[in-house]
C-alpha cells in the first residue's frame, strides 16, 4: 500500500512541474518539448545517478513519467558499454527500451487503424 | 509581457475608476459611459480613455484569470498523473507478485501502459482525460502512446504510408530523436570518462 502512496506523490509532483512549466511559458512551450525535455532531463539526471534515488522511493511514479524512459536510455547506455564496449553505447539505451518503443508503435499503428477521431 | 511601468499606470487607473464608481453609486442620475475625470484637461482624457481601454484591461485580464487557472491547472495535473502512475504501481504490484524480477515486472507494466494509452485515445477517452490532467495526461508513458495514435488517426485519410506511417511519430519522432541522442553521448562520455 505505502508503495501506491509513493507513486502517487512521486508521479504527481513530476507532473504538475511539468504543468507549471507548460502555464508559466505558453506558448512557447508545448507538450512535444515538455515530453522532449522530460526524456533528455531524465537521461541527465539518472547519468549523474540524481534519477535512481526516485525510482527507489516512488517506484512506478518515477518510471511510467517519460524521465523514467530517459533513464531507462541512459542506464541501458552505460551497462552496454560496460559489458560491451564502445558499440555499447549504441546498442543499450535503445535496447533498453525496445518493448516500450515497438509497443507503442505497433498499438499506436492498430488503434490508428482501428479507430477513427471523435468529434 | 509583465512590466511595472504599466502596472504603476493600471493601478492609477483603477483607484480613478474605483472612486468614479463610488460616486456614480452616490449621484444615481449621472450617465457615467465613460471613467475618465472630469477634473483633467481633454488630452489627459483620452491619453487615459486609450489606456483603460487597451493596456489596462489586458492587463487586469492577465493578471487575475490565469492565476487561479494556473492552481487548479496543476492540482488537476498532480492528481490525473497521479493516478496515473497509480495504476503503474498496481500492475507493476501484481506482477511482481508471479515472482517477477523488479525489471521485468517495469518492463511489463510500461508495454501494459501503451496498450491502455494507445486503447484510450481510440475510444475517444483519453482525450477526455487530458482536458482535465493536462501535463498529468501528457507526461506519463501513456501520454507518449496518446500523442502516436492521436496524430496518426488524424492523418488517416492521407493513407497507411504516408498517413498514419509517418504522422505516428508527430511528435513520438522528436521524443525518440532527442532520446537516442542523449543515450548514446552518455554511453560515449561513459566510455571515454570512466
Amino acid at each position: 500500500m505505502v508503495s501506491l502512496l509513493t507513486a502517487f506523490v512521486i508521479g504527481g509532483v513530476l507532473c504538475a512541474l511539468g504543468q507549471i512549466i507548460m502555464d508559466f511559458s505558453r506558448p512557447v512551450v508545448t507538450p512535444g518539448h515538455i515530453l522532449v525535455g522530460y526524456v533528455t532531463g531524465g537521461a541527465i539526471l539518472s547519468a549523474l545517478g540524481l534519477y535512481q534515488p526516485l525510482i527507489d522511493i516512488g517506484g512506478a511514479g518515477a518510471t511510467i513519467p517519460l524521465s523514467g524512459f530517459g533513464h531507462s536510455l541512459a542506464q541501458g547506455a552505460i551497462a552496454s558499454v560496460k559489458a560491451d564496449g564502445l558499440l555499447g553505447a549504441f546498442s543499450g539505451g535503445i535496447q533498453a527500451t525496445a518493448v516500450g518503443i515497438a509497443a507503442a508503435v505497433v498499438f499506436g499503428f492498430t488503434m490508428a487503424v482501428l479507430f477513427n477521431p471523435k468529434g | 509581457m509583465y512590466n511595472q511601468n504599466l502596472k504603476n499606470k493600471y493601478n492609477a487607473l483603477f483607484n480613478i475608476v474605483q472612486r468614479l464608481k463610488e460616486k456614480k453609486e452616490q449621484a444615481q442620475p449621472q450617465k457615467e459611459k465613460t471613467t475618465i475625470p472630469s477634473n483633467l484637461n481633454p488630452v489627459e482624457q483620452e491619453e487615459l480613455q486609450k489606456q483603460i481601454d487597451q493596456q489596462a484591461y489586458q492587463w487586469l485580464v492577465q493578471q487575475h484569470q490565469p492565476r487561479t487557472t494556473w492552481l487548479r491547472n496543476t492540482i488537476l495535473a498532480f492528481l490525473v498523473g497521479g493516478i496515473i502512475c497509480t495504476l503503474g504501481q498496481i500492475i507493476q504490484n501484481y506482477f511482481r507478485g508471479f515472482g517477477l524480477t523488479l525489471r521485468e515486472a517495469g518492463t511489463v507494466t510500461v508495454f501494459i501502459m501503451v496498450f491502455l494509452g494507445a486503447f484510450l485515445t481510440g475510444l475517444g477517452i483519453y482525450d477526455k482525460i487530458g482536458k482535465y490532467g493536462g501535463a498529468g495526461s501528457i507526461i506519463p508513458i501513456t501520454g507518449f502512446a496518446n500523442s502516436i495514435v492521436a496524430s496518426a488517426m488524424e492523418f488517416k485519410r492521407e493513407g497507411y504510408v504516408y498517413g498514419v506511417g509517418a504522422r505516428l511519430f508527430n511528435v513520438a519522432g522528436p521524443v525518440l530523436t532527442f532520446g537516442f541522442i542523449i543515450s548514446v553521448l552518455i554511453g560515449l562520455l561513459y566510455y571515454f570518462f570512466t
